[in-house]
């Protein structure tokens, strides 16, 4: 058995692979965003209870990334290697920022000393918006391909990552989970601090409204090959507009203060611009700019067969129970932050 | 040996083996912790609550770094090992993905319960909680293990294409996951685990039964660390004999390297200690002659193959090093039964409470298993060079190929320097919580230093 409901096993694996990012997209996605939007509080008392709002489930949030780690390395390591390795100094100041966020939303609240929380407030809000830049970046190198030769090497040079197209699909990146964060903490605070979220909010909004238009326009001129799939099926052309859609239904909830829903299609958008950038990918997971027979598909890279099954297998059992304790957790948290029960 | 190896292996020996501080100690105070809140629910006692708060407070510090260091490793085989990822990937991708689906995701979701549910649930869905972490964290060991158990004593797998294009791809999965080694191995590791975080309770529990504070937490917690510590050095005895015997079978060149044995087909010797010179292959100190042999085939004249035995590319290069981390794990695992029965026999006596001078030896005893935890990992995995994949994959041949030693040279820097930080300041804040000790009157709830310390991190 080679496939599974008629989808053959690499490919359930790319799409199992997508689900995990947009899962980790959108549950880190707002708590890195709160964590970007940190410094914008000044009391000490806001930056509390703005730190709590994620403080039992930043961790578990974290857990997908990892996990989404693991299936790419699992399922196509090839892909693992050369994606990690080529993007080695985003990734190794990824990791590095992912330390220093985690001690400071630990470490912040064990001294009482003004200079001390000043210091992790800083460091907390600087790691959370890099790792959303960061991931950004990573994300629009893959969207552009690499420079890989016909054997898979890399033929770039060293800063290579760093270029226009990918700092704007960063900057766009931290302006969708800025605004994500904000729609989370607006239901979780109340009074003054949700009050000075509806600004917050407004402002992210624009702000990533204006990254979304000027990236959707970056894509279509600079990277063509993302829109072939339309030309062969003018059907899933759906997609993107539903997108677009999706990002005015964020504007007007705002209007109305319905931060819930503004919440659910912020959520939505993240998997969304997901879909569309697996669709522009499959059936490849890496491209390259240089030599189309640089490109990787999901084929020449998967594991075996028999390994991809046994995984299914495990994924299929694991995925109900992560989802079981994630809402779980988010049920025994539920409401509102009260200052009288902060832990950090 | 090129740069690029060099500082390859550098970072990623120093990353695991700073990693591995933490997760050791949160495996052991997880058992712990789960006897603690297990009795608070049995007896009722505040005094039992309180503790399990306050090693609640210890846990999340040290779990906190385990998960960020932990991070970086899993992250490190791609960008540092590309090769060895394509290599290993069909096998050690399907442990790793076990580990976070199933383990890593349970510790994780749970811990936010742990740390800050304490008036969200009731009382025992609090303790299922506790159950949950520690178990997950064990389970997170099981597959870390079995990944790297496959690669100390392949099996279930076959290779795929040749030279550069080599993969080892799996045949059998249970014969993957029970290979030769990981059973011993996982046993031996979860108990140097038990041994970590016992030991640290024993460790901060002397510490206040010294200066008179906190007593009846500090009996309490000295109790179940004696009991845990006592039960799993003894263990640890049993494990370790049936891991080196699994290193007889399989990694003869290891065992070789252990005892510094160099004759082709001789009687080998078991050193209490020793220094080996690899130039002039002499191994000198205080030894059992034949010791080993007797131990291998229990006749102290059977020939057991040295290191020349095998092709000089083929073994270890840092032999004296291999000799002396094995050797020093072993004397501190006897170390600690002689320590931890002692301390039970005046536990017993009711003596043990007003002994100083073992109160004193206690505190400081908290480094021993994590000394003994490290070398024992040195002995491990400098042992199994140069394979990283033992007989199948050699370490020089695993690197990334787009990675150049300035690259690796500038996340070295960095990693140094962070871990160098993050150090300092988890030993500063764990002196803290211990001086702090386990909240026990209500104070006033408008200073920070209580209502910080108190419910939970």
């Amino acid at each position: 058995m080679d496939s599974f409901l008629g989808i053959d096993l690499p490919t359930w694996w790319f799409l199992l692979i997508g689900a995990l990012v947009s899962g980790y997209g959108i549950l880190d996605g707002f708590d890195l965003g709160a964590g970007a939007l940190h410094l914008f509080f000044r009391k000490e008392q806001s930056r509390r209870i703005a730190l709590n709002a994620i403080g039992p489930v930043w961790d578990g949030n974290e857990v997908w990334l990892v996990i989404g780690g693991g299936a790419l390395f699992a399922a196509f390591p090839l892909v693992y290697g050369i994606i990690l390795s080529v993007l080695y100094l985003p990734f190794i100041l990824l990791l590095v920022a992912i330390i220093f966020r985690a001690i400071s939303i630990e470490f912040r609240s064990k001294e009482p000393m003004k200079w001390w929380r000043q210091f992790w407030d800083i460091s907390y809000c600087l790691s959370s918006t890099s790792i959303a830049l960061l991931l950004g970046l990573v994300l629009g190198n893959l969207i552009q391909g690499m420079p890989l030769n016909a054997n898979h090497e890399f033929t770039g040079r060293l800063l290579d990552f760093i270029n226009p197209y990918a700092v704007l699909i960063a900057v766009t990146v931290l302006s969708l989970f800025m605004l994500h964060g904000a729609m989370y903490l607006a239901m979780k605070t109340e009074d003054r601090l949700y009050a000075r979220m509806t600004i917050l909010i407004n402002n992210t909004s624009k702000f990533f409204i204006l990254c979304f238009i000027t990236a959707s326009m970056a894509t279509l001129i600079y990277v063509p090959h993302m829109q072939a799939i339309f030309h062969n099926h003018p059907v899933l052309f759906v997609l993107p507009l539903t997108a677009v859609l999706i990002v005015l239904n964020i504007r007007q909830s705002i209007e109305k203060r319905r931060y819930l829903r503004g919440f659910i299609s912020s959520s939505v958008t993240i998997a969304l611009m997901l879909v569309l950038f697996a669709m522009g990918l499959y059936p490849n997971l890496v491209l390259s700019n240089t030599d189309p027979a640089g490109h990787i598909s999901i084929y020449e890279a998967a594991s075996t067969n028999k390994s991809l099954r046994i995984m299914l297998l495990f994924a299929g059992i694991g995925m109900p129970l992560v989802l079981t304790y994630t809402v779980f957790v988010f049920w025994t948290f539920r409401g509102k932050v009260k200052p009288d029960e902060i832990s950090y | 040996m090129d740069n690029v190896e060099l500082l390859s292996r550098i970072q990623f020996a120093f990353t695991v083996a700073f990693h591995y501080i933490y997760p050791p100690l949160s495996i052991g105070l997880g058992v712990c912790l789960v006897f603690m809140e297990g009795l608070y629910l049995k007896t009722g006692q505040k005094v039992y609550e309180e503790l399990t708060r306050f090693w609640v407070n210890v846990f999340a510090l040290i779990f906190g770094i385990g998960v960020a260091t932990g991070i970086v490793m899993e992250f490190e085989f791609g960008t540092n090992w590309a090769v060895y990822s394509r290599y290993v990937g069909d096998i050690f991708g399907s442990a790793l993905a076990a580990e976070g689906i199933f383990a890593f995701a349970l510790e994780s979701g749970f811990l936010g319960i742990l740390l800050f549910g304490w008036n969200r649930v009731s009382p025992r869905v609090h303790f299922l909680s506790t159950v949950l972490v520690a178990l997950g964290s064990m389970f997170s060991a099981l597959w870390i293990v079995v990944a790297n158990s496959w690669q100390q004593t392949p099996a279930g797998y076959r290779i795929e294409g040749e030279g550069m294009h080599a993969r080892a791809v799996i045949t059998d999965f249970w014969a993957m996951v029970f290979n030769p080694s990981s059973v011993d191995r996982y046993l031996h590791v979860l108990i140097g685990a038990f041994l970590s975080g016992a030991f640290l309770v024993i460790s901060v529990s002397a510490w206040h039964l010294l200066k008179g504070r906190f007593t009846d937490h500090a009996r309490k917690g000295m109790r179940i660390g004696l009991w845990v510590a006592g039960i799993a050095s003894l263990l640890q005895l049993f494990t370790g004999h049936r891991s080196a015997d699994v290193v007889t079978h399989h990694q003869p060149a290891k065992l070789a390297t252990m005892e510094g044995h160099f004759d082709k087909l001789a009687p080998a010797d078991m050193y209490l200690l020793g220094w080996v010179d690899a130039k002039t292959q002499q191994t000198t100190g205080l030894k059992i002659p034949g010791g080993l042999s007797f131990l291998v085939h229990g006749d102290f004249t059977k020939p057991i193959p040295g290191l020349n035995a095998f092709n000089p590319q083929d073994r270890p290069t840092a032999i004296n090093f291999v000799f002396q981390t094995y050797h020093l794990m072993v004397a501190i695992g006897m170390t600690l039964i002689a320590l931890t029965w002692f301390g039970l026999f005046m536990l017993y006596r009711k003596k043990l409470f007003d002994t100083r001078w073992l109160l004193i030896l206690f505190t400081g005893s908290v480094l021993l298993p994590q000394v003994a935890n490290q070398v024992g990992w040195y002995t491990a995995e400098v042992g199994r060079q140069p394979w990283v994949v033992y007989g199948l994959l050699r370490t020089s041949d695993a690197l990334s190929q787009a990675v150049k030693a300035e690259h690796v040279m500038v996340s070295l820097i960095l990693f140094t320097g962070v871990y160098v930080m993050l150090f300092l300041l988890f030993l500063y804040l764990l002196n803290k919580k211990i001086q702090h000790g386990p909240y026990v009157k209500v104070e006033d709830p408008e200073t920070p230093p209580s209502k910080f310390n108190t419910i939970a991190r």
